[in-house]
């Protein structure tokens, strides 16, 4: 064509959206809080009402908008906040006031999720932090569209193991508040390490306190994209597959970054960063773990996915880093079980159990996501997950996350529904020898040596 | 602003009459047309100039869209900055 447009192009962008699932997962408005705080919790909250209204009214809006100009499906239009007990710091009063103000804005705006009811203990906890941790079981079970998270360890400062020993119980009793909802409030809640401050994917999202006052971010997703490329060479060695992988995520980057910057030029917001994820769905065709099967696994857990799995974590980056002015957020492949069709049948098969998804944690993003674990599960056996997993993260200078459903009142086997986006998750095994001595002697994890690595 | 119109089916007479009808209704400038007959599978591809589009965006893809249902095609109509974004380095 006259402006170099070629067919072949189009009909493969077309396919990519049609049939292989490509979809801009989603955009994320990230708005400070920080001029909402005030001593009085009813006033702070009416201020958070103000300004989230004010700034984001046309958030989902502009989404459809763009939707409708590009043909790109946008599926979820949400938003993150400064984590919460920043302002309960300052305020008396139940911090559940505030969950109940964001799920309001959350219904007054339309967006699907709103994530920032969160702390960063990672040191210690400071006024508010554990005001928030204990009231988030509550929290979640009062609302529908609000997200927890609380950072409990990083590189540099090591891990806080009062606050690991706390989000285990934490975790179990927002399960059992909402045992009738799928235990569905331990699915809102995640536990990072070395949280990131501009993520644009629930339930972790929330706004760091370096961030601008508002800004835009994208979360991006192709896993059918990436799969259906693999499938047209079947014979390539690794090094051809690994060009393959990185030249595709560079179009689907590409694509998140020109609906950022219009959605942002339309919002007049500052467009933040492409988190470039392989994000699964449990749609047919969209999954991470049939990526690794497509590379020569029989089923996703058999030796060697680590290795694969590394590889795709990688090439995603090196595609996407170039296709974007602005690369942050989790950017790398998610390994979500209830998420995903083929995790799930990997596990029903018996290839893959927890220690395999422990390991697959430490070369992709982020970590134990969307895992269901038996509804008798004590809350120290998950604290020491939460531990494994923040260690993970800690030694390797990386993100990862603890996102368990304890299924209450299921066993190993059975499996919860959740429906959606969220898919169904089977009830894993877990190891239940007692690490509740360690936990409960809390304290800080030292920050490791960043030299002499081996 | 230009926006692509592609058009995928099972080949029949008159695609090309009935859709650029419909531009030169809403005073849509066809401004190159590709198109590709792969066995008996219609792809066509055309680039369109819609700065004086008389309705706005969304109609006019509303319109090829119903069309295309009525010849059983898929129409697809897109700002073409999704292709120079994706495909150009």
């Amino acid at each position: 064509m006259t402006t170099m447009l070629s067919s072949n192009d189009i009909l493969e962008t077309i396919k990519m959206i049609q049939e292989e699932n490509l979809d801009i997962r989603t955009i994320t408005m990230g708005i400070s809080l920080l001029d909402c705080i005030d001593s009085d919790i009813d006033r702070s909250c009416t201020k958070i009402y103000e300004k989230m209204m004010r700034v984001a009214q046309n958030h989902v809006k502009t989404g459809e908008e763009i939707e409708k100009r590009y043909g790109i499906p946008i599926i979820n239009k949400r938003l993150s906040v400064t984590p919460i007990a920043m302002l309960a710091a300052a305020a008396k009063g139940s911090p559940v006031k505030f969950a109940r103000t964001l799920q309001k804005v959350a219904e007054g705006t339309g967006v699907n999720y709103i994530g920032g009811y969160s702390a960063l203990v990672h040191k210690g906890f400071s006024a508010g932090d554990r005001e928030l941790i204990e009231s988030i079981p509550e929290a979640l079970s009062e609302t529908t569209n609000v997200c927890s998270s609380v950072n409990v360890g990083s590189t540099r400062a090591g891990i806080n193991m009062d606050a690991v020993k706390l989000m285990g119980q934490v975790i179990l009793d927002s399960a059992k508040v909402t045992a009738d909802d799928h235990c569905f409030g331990a699915a809102k809640i995640v536990v990072f390490c070395n949280a990131v401050e501009d993520n644009p994917f629930m339930a972790g999202a929330f706004h760091g306190v370096g961030e601008p006052d508002v800004v835009l971010n994208v979360g991006v997703s192709g896993p059918g994209v990436v799969r259906a490329a693999l499938a047209k060479m079947p014979d390539a060695d690794i090094s051809q597959v690994a060009e393959v992988i990185k030249r595709t995520a560079f179009k689907i980057t590409r694509m998140g970054q020109l609906v950022g910057t219009e959605a942002g030029k339309i919002l007049g917001v500052p467009f933040g960063i492409v988190d470039l994820s392989l994000a699964p769905t449990p749609a047919v065709g969209d999954s991470v773990a049939h990526i690794l099967e497509e590379m020569g696994l029989e089923s996703c857990g058999a030796y060697g996915t680590t290795a694969a799995l590394a590889m795709l974590n990688d090439a995603v980056k090196k595609g996407g880093v170039m296709a974007s002015s602005h690369v942050g957020g989790l950017s790398g492949a998610f390994i979500p079980v209830s998420e995903d069709a083929g995790m799930i049948d990997a596990v029903n098969a018996g290839s893959l159990g927890l220690e395999k998804l422990e390991a697959m944690t430490a070369v992709c993003s982020v970590g134990l996501d969307m895992v269901v674990v038996p509804g008798d599960t004590p809350a120290d056996i998950i604290s020491g997950m939460i531990a494994d997993e923040a260690a993970i993260g800690m030694v390797n200078s990386k993100t990862t996350a603890v996102r368990v459903i304890p299924a209450i009142g299921m066993k190993e086997g059975d499996t919860l529904e959740f429906g959606g986006l969220f898919g169904s998750g089977p009830v894993m095994k877990i190891n239940r020898f007692d690490c509740s001595k360690f936990i409960s002697r809390g304290g800080r994890l030292p920050a490791p040596l960043q030299s002499l690595k081996n | 602003m230009k926006a692509v119109v592609a058009v995928i089916g099972k080949d029949t007479v008159g695609i090309l009459a009935k859709i650029s009808t419909i531009c030169a209704k809403y005073n849509a400038n066809v401004m190159d047309v590709t198109q590709t007959i792969m066995q008996d599978m219609f792809a066509m591809t055309m680039l369109i100039d819609i700065s004086k589009c008389s309705s706005e965006y969304g109609v006019l893809a509303e319109q090829l869209k119903k069309a295309g249902e009525e010849m059983n095609l898929q129409v697809h109509v897109m700002h073409e900055d999704i292709f120079n974004s994706m495909h150009k380095v």
